[in-house]
């Protein structure tokens, strides 16, 4: 008998009872469908994080100054805490170091103001004044048009970098390229459009205006504290050292030690390897639990399979008088569950597919490769473990009781 | 002529101490190939115990059983289904073919369990089922045939392998009286081509077609003559 024989004789015998087999089949459907699933759920999740991680980038070191209103020193205005302040000599200095794993410091200053073109104007947007490397660093790359130049910082020029959203709130018509805005009433001019970026957090990462830190500072937030150093690394490897660097020549810039420290310096990519982890154990957690049902839908098949031998008594023992060894009778039970399994799971995987297409509690399901092949080569084993007892129970049937059921 | 079956001494006692029952208490038989032979008696006797030893489908408890030279009680369980697929070809009172196959289907599967190549399995079983007349149902299923048909579909599946010994158990039993009529003649037609068949029954007239006619009471063979003008003969002579 051949395999195609075999499955045709096992579909037949599936075939017998339909609504049972659908049944089971359900059973067994949801279980590799949920697998399927829930598995790509939790690596849409992971797979966020990581994408996060990315347009972060891996390389970057954060140095954000400690107990900095948005406006500046405030309060503490005295001879020893003015010192402790990062100003961007304080950021040339760091650069220029010749620190061993750093790449480029970057220094931002960050605002929050309207900015108007002609017709609209835009409440609160992200204002960052910052140097031409800022494009560099991480993932913040122009679109279309050109980042400002280092001789626009030195001259402190009147250009903007801004972010796709804000360029169709201001300009719904046409390109924002070359066209004039206004922030908080000063004119700037359009030069570039960056790129769609990746919201990581609550502020939309597309609205936001970039200039020349020079211009930011001397229109708006005065030549005191930057807010931000963007550290890049020169590799991902090098990131810790590369801090450790920083915290070490920093703190003799601002002469201060190690406990009291005037800033917090992080590793993003550290942060947020933490998190990729929390998502992958998510991603263990829900497989178990869709396993859970695979396995539940595994009992649904010995059940049915028990119920079929019994149904079948006279059948096996026909077979047997026939000439049916007790290993062609446990095979054919066995094909008739691995059957039933498989066409539950190849229904479970299409299932599975096609809800993967929908957003699942704001995360794009991405269904895992080996995914697919695993949850069908365990649901036919399912089948076969399964099917594997009440097969069993057929075989071991003797011809004369077998013959002499109703 | 040479033996088909051989049996000697056989008993058959199933349970145990008190409560033992002695199905069969010591049958000697002899068939020789190419024999008809009817085994009566009334239920009770043993004679389906007997049916179920002369086809392998127990072991009797004492005794000898050797059947185209195999000795039945030192067969390993895949051995005794190997002969019950190649030496024997069951027909059963209720015709037991297996639903939701066709009629060709049904015929094939011995030849399945005897791994036969399915080219060779289609062209010995629509033979099988031209010999009984029934070519042309070959695709019909069990529950689509009269009762006649499905017992020819299971004489088909029973000379589809060309096994030593036809055994059938009351195979007019569930039969109208055209029907068995019809069965008989095929019986008679085997017999003429020198098959070895043994009909276990129940019935006189049944039992007047076979060559040799056996009785078994209580366990024990009380009659065994041989019919010197069995029923068909008589009918040509007519």
């Amino acid at each position: 008998m051949s395999v195609f024989e075999i499955l045709v004789s096992a579909f037949r015998g599936v075939t017998a009872n339909k609504l049972r087999s659908i049944l089971t089949l359900l059973g067994v459907m949801i279980g590799v469908a949920s697998v399927i699933l829930l598995l790509a759920v939790g690596n849409g999740s992971a797979q966020e994080v990581k994408n996060a991680i990315s347009s972060l980038g891996a390389n970057t070191i954060t140095v954000r100054a400690s107990g900095m209103g948005g406006g500046g020193g405030g309060e503490e205005s005295t001879a020893a805490s003015t010192e402790k302040v990062i100003t961007t000599a304080v950021s040339d200095q760091l650069a220029s170091a010749g620190l061993g794993h750093v790449a480029s410091v970057v220094p931002q200053v960050s605002t929050s103001l309207t900015v108007s073109s002609t017709s609209v104007s835009s409440d609160s947007v992200s204002i960052i004044g910052t140097t031409p490397g800022y494009f560099d660093v991480g993932t913040t790359g122009v679109g279309t048009g050109e980042a400002f130049t280092a001789a626009d910082v030195t001259t402190s020029s009147k250009v903007a970098v801004i972010g796709q959203t804000l360029a169709t709130t201001l300009f719904p018509t046409g390109s924002a390229l070359g066209e004039p805005v206004t922030i908080d009433g000063t004119p700037f001019t359009v030069v570039g459009v960056l790129e769609n970026q990746s919201s990581t957090g609550a502020t939309d990462a597309n609205s936001v205006v970039i200039a020349p830190i020079t211009r930011i500072q001397k229109s708006f937030t005065g030549f005191g504290a930057v807010s931000t150093l963007s550290i890049e690394a020169t590799d991902s490897e090098s990131v810790d050292a590369a801090e450790g660097e920083i915290e070490i020549m920093l703190n003799q810039l601002l002469g201060q030690t190690a406990d009291d420290e005037s800033y917090s310096i992080s590793n993003q990519s550290s942060l947020l390897e933490t998190q990729e982890e929390s998502a992958d154990s998510f991603t263990v957690l829900l497989g178990v639990v869709a396993a859970i049902s695979l396995l539940v839908g595994g009992i649904g098949v010995t059940n049915v399979m028990l119920v079929s031998v019994t149904e079948r008594t006279k059948e096996i023992g026909i077979r047997k008088a026939l000439g049916a060894t007790r290993g062609a009778i446990l095979g054919q039970f066995l094909a008739e569950a691995a059957t039933l399994t498989l066409l539950g799971g190849a229904l479970g995987v299409i299932a599975a597919l096609i809800g993967a297409n929908y957003e699942i509690y704001g995360t794009q399901p991405v269904v895992l490769d080996y995914s697919i092949p695993l949850a069908l080569g365990v649901s036919v084993a399912i089948g076969v473990f399964f099917g594997v007892y009440p097969a069993a129970r057929a075989a071991a049937m003797r011809p004369i009781q077998a013959l002499r059921a109703i | 002529m040479s033996l088909v079956l051989e049996l000697d001494a056989i008993e058959q006692v199933y349970g145990s101490g008190e409560a033992a029952v002695h199905a069969l208490r010591g049958i000697d038989l002899a068939v020789e190939a190419g024999d008809y032979v009817a085994i009566m008696g009334p239920s009770g006797s043993g004679k389906s115990t007997l049916m179920n030893l002369l086809g392998c489908l127990d072991i009797a408890s004492h005794g000898t059983y050797s059947l185209a030279g195999h000795n039945v009680a030192s067969l390993t369980e895949n051995e005794l289904a190997k002969v019950r697929n190649e030496e024997i070809g069951f027909i059963f009172q209720s015709f037991n073919l297996i639903a939701r196959m066709s009629a060709l289907a049904n015929v094939e599967l011995p030849l399945i369990y005897g791994r036969v190549a399915r080219g060779e399995r289609r062209t010995r079983a629509l033979a099988a089922l031209d010999s009984v007349g029934l070519a042309a149902r070959s695709g019909h299923e069990p529950q689509e045939l009269s009762g006649g048909q499905q017992q020819r579909v299971a004489i088909a599946r029973a000379l589809v392998t060309n096994p030593t010994l036809i055994l059938a158990d009351e195979p007019t039993g569930n039969l109208d009286n055209e029907s068995t009529d019809d069965i008989l003649g095929l019986f008679d037609t085997l017999a003429a081509e020198g098959k070895t068949i043994v009909i276990i029954t129940h019935e006189d007239h049944v039992a007047a077609r076979a060559h040799r006619v056996i009785t078994v009471s209580d366990g024990l063979i009380v009659g065994d003559r041989v019919n010197a003008r069995p029923a068909a003969a008589q009918a040509v002579l007519a």
